[in-house]
């Protein structure tokens, strides 16, 4: 079993590096639909290096999902095949309007059709990411083909609850966006800009977060009194609340990296306290059973393969990423 | 629209799409670090600007190849999720080697691409030699799992059920070798004639540019090479269908009948209802040759497969005339390529040898596309070869058709975005500097 808990430790740690790289990268151009042209310049600069690494932690979670638990995969991809697609399209058009928008070489109508492009689908992709997160806790996802196409292909996630838990991945993106770009803002004026977008978030974020909440319980959830029997979760939520004092001191002084480094601890806690509450569960199904860590798992030889992978892959892959972010951001501020 | 056609038309022009931009990402890293190497080695700054050109052209192919990639990997889910089920425990090892590569990739792609200015020279150097590496490994791992499909091995089947995985067993399968060295060398060959064919274009309009010139002499070095070397590599392909997957050199045969000595055919319109072959051009003995290396023996034909097991002769076949015959064509270009390069060397320049590169532009890629079709189409009807059907992993969503519409309609308005960017951005190394949207 420790084979299996190391796997999911990886995924958990790729959702994680996902969530607060990827999502920030996602979240500039939600940040990019607020601030307009003020913002483009930086937000180009800062993103241009490292999204496509950053991008790559999807792409590690979803190899996890095939080859560890195949069932779990062919599960969302046959049944949340709609919320996929559109995810797939948004990532398509975020990734290729951001790279010609930032290579043309003519700024004529063509870089105001990608600047378009990049803020839709940067807020139309981690909408539909959270509208699947909330579809595989409210189960309503069938274990066969049998019913209506809505019943089977869109009654699992179009529902209010899906809605907000992709409001509020939404919005954790926008604000982790946010407060990474303090890091590159170049002068006074575009910090000001980029801590007011901040504070707005940051409220947005904990009423969506507390709306998750209310209407978890109108679908009989028990979201509260889960939250309640672990105290790995109520831990989480006593640090994350323990921090924000902090946060805004250190917006209000400037100090970029501990602000970067709290929102991450922040974030860090949502994603292990909704973990906690999940845990052993993969994704709820509809006839009231669970496809869990355990009864979806590859056979052994599987797994002790993939953790040979993935430890290779650390190796490798975890100081390549410490140098490209030394090289690109902790050096921020010696380059201008 | 029948959604099982749907399916596998949404999956063809995602293939046929993004295998273009695998080859250009698994080659244009290494013109562009030869560039660099130069340009470091003899100080001149046309190898440096190149160098330059090539890693911006690398950034957008890179970009679309990224992308057009993870659109994949979730389709072999959303279109096939019985494939998926079963194969997911066993070639997902590939993948996950191939997504440590990939990551490295474009970590040093970054480095390489921003980091001119930001990291020392040598390490700069380094950072584009792990992108040519880590690229051309992250395909042959893809390559790989797609071997498997033709060649399945490591596990045993048993009432519809995987049991005894064995991953490594599947992933060094009988086809992983042929099939990677074939599609490296592809990938070579196809995405350095058409590099050579765009600055022969451009040299013809700016006659003598040093900047064209040296980059058609970097490309074709390693075009020609690679143009000679892969019919060799053909061979090993041929001899390990033959082996493997009968049916499918049939197919590209249009051998409709179990023949000892066999002929190969050239060209021709193969009549699937008659089982025969009209107009083509017969070579007595050479098919059993090439497929087993003996003038005289036994080739199986279409009749060892029932009917229903075939896979579309007439695709097959013309995909597979079509292969060779670029392939042909590249070769031949590489050959006076080098022949030129040791002795009459001022033909290099000469107006005829820049036009005909330019023709050769989309040739190799021609050429790759017709190979997966033959590829793919060959192993026809079954996903997994002779294990499961393509019709019994597609999805049970109804409605397929949409999907493939609109991806059909936004990959082709990215192929012409794309090629207005690339245009732009060639005609931008002859344009007053100040009007370029430079950020380095």
């Amino acid at each position: 079993m420790l084979m299996t808990d190391f796997i999911i430790l990886v995924l958990g740690i790729a959702v994680l590096f996902y969530v607060l790289l990827g999502g920030a990268d996602f979240g500039a151009g939600i940040v990019e639909l607020l601030t307009g042209k003020r913002g483009i310049d930086t937000i180009s600069k800062a993103i241009a290096p490292v999204w496509e690494a950053n991008h790559i932690w999807l792409i590690l979670a979803v190899v996890i999902l095939f080859n560890g638990f195949p069932l779990v995969y062919t599960t969302l991809t046959t049944y949340l095949h709609i919320p996929l697609f559109i995810i797939l399209l948004g990532i398509i058009f975020r990734g290729t309007a951001f790279t010609f928008r930032y290579y043309d070489t003519v700024k004529d109508n063509m870089y105001k059709y990608y600047t378009q492009l990049f803020r839709i689908s940067s807020l139309l992709t981690p909408f539909f990411l959270g509208v699947i997160l909330g579809a595989i806790m409210l189960g309503k996802i069938p274990s066969q083909v049998d019913g209506t196409f809505y019943e089977i292909f869109i009654a699992p996630w179009l529902n209010l609850f899906s809605f907000t838990t992709g409001i509020f991945l939404t919005l954790l993106f926008g604000w982790l966006a946010a407060i990474y770009l303090l890091g590159e803002a170049r002068d006074d004026e575009s910090f000001q800009t980029f801590a007011k977008t901040s504070r707005t978030f940051f409220v947005l974020l904990i009423v969506s977060g507390l709306s998750v909440f209310l209407v978890a319980e109108m679908y009989e959830l028990n979201f509260f009194s889960r939250f309640l029997h672990s105290s790995v979760a109520i831990g989480c939520v006593l640090v994350a609340t323990a921090i924000i004092p902090f946060l805004w001191a250190g917006i209000r002084h400037r100090n970029n990296l501990l602000t970067r480094f709290l929102a991450s601890v922040q974030t860090a806690c949502i994603l292990t306290g909704w973990f906690a509450i999940q845990f052993p569960v993969m994704i709820y199904l509809a006839d009231g059973t669970a496809l869990t860590i355990q009864n979806s798992q590859a056979p052994e030889r599987t797994m002790s393969l993939l953790v040979y992978a993935l430890v290779a892959g650390i190796l490798l892959i975890f100081p390549a990423f410490y140098y490209l972010f030394k090289v690109f951001k902790f050096s921020q501020n010696k380059q201008s | 629209m029948d959604d099982f056609l749907a399916a596998r038309l949404q999956m063809t022009v995602s293939f046929v799409f993004h295998i273009v931009f695998a080859c250009i990402g698994m080659t244009m890293p290494w013109l562009m670090f030869v560039a660099e190497l130069k340009w470091i080695k003899t100080g001149r700054k046309v190898y440096q600007d190149l160098s330059k050109a090539w890693a911006r052209g690398v950034a957008i192919f890179f970009a679309v190849g990224a992308v057009s990639g993870t659109v994949l990997s979730f389709e072999l889910g959303l279109l096939w999720p019985k494939f998926m089920e079963h194969a997911g425990a066993i070639i997902g090892m590939p993948f996950s080697w191939e997504g440590t590569a990939f990551f490295l990739e474009a970590i040093a792609l970054g480095i390489f691409l921003y980091g001119r200015n930001r990291v020392n020279k040598r390490i700069h150097l380094i950072s584009g030699l792990v992108v040519g590496i880590a690229g051309v490994v992250s395909g042959i791992f893809v390559i790989a799992a797609n071997a498997w499909m033709n060649s399945p091995s490591g596990f045993d089947w048993v009432n519809g059920q995987a049991i005894n995985i064995d991953p490594i067993k599947a992933m060094f399968n009988n086809a992983w070798f042929q099939q990677a060295l074939h599609m490296t060398i592809a990938a070579f060959a196809s995405t350095s004639f058409a590099v050579a064919g765009v600055h022969a274009f451009m040299l013809l309009r700016h006659k003598g540019n040093e900047f064209h010139r040296g980059a058609i002499r970097i490309a074709l070095a390693f075009g020609a090479v690679a143009a000679i070397l892969q019919p060799i590599s053909g061979d090993i392909s041929a001899k390990n269908v033959a082996k493997l997957q009968p049916a499918k050199l049939a197919a590209m045969e249009s051998l409709f009948k179990t023949s000892k000595p066999a002929a190969l055919v050239i060209g021709g319109i193969p009549d699937e209802e008659k089982e025969e072959v009209k107009y083509g051009i017969h070579i007595p003995h050479l098919l059993s040759f090439l497929a087993h290396g003996d003038l005289n023996a036994e080739v199986e034909g279409l009749d060892k497969t029932s009917k229903e097991n075939w896979p579309p002769v007439v695709i097959v076949h013309f995909a597979f005339q079509i292969m060779v015959f670029m392939g042909m064509l590249m070769m031949g270009a590489g050959i006076l390529f080098l022949i030129f390069n040791f002795k009459w060397k001022e033909n290099l320049d000469k107006r005829w040898w820049l036009k005909l590169l330019v023709w050769l532009t989309p040739v190799g890629f021609i050429a790759v596309e017709a190979g997966w079709i033959v590829t793919e189409v060959g192993r026809q009807p079954w996903i997994i070869y002779g294990i499961m059907k393509t019709k019994d992993a597609v999805t049970p969503m109804p409605g397929v058709q949409y999907p493939f519409y609109l991806i059909t309609l936004i990959y082709l308005v990215l192929t012409f975005l794309v090629i207005l960017l690339m245009r732009r951005q060639i005609f931008a190394v002859h344009m007053n500097s100040q009007n370029i949207n430079a950020h380095d």
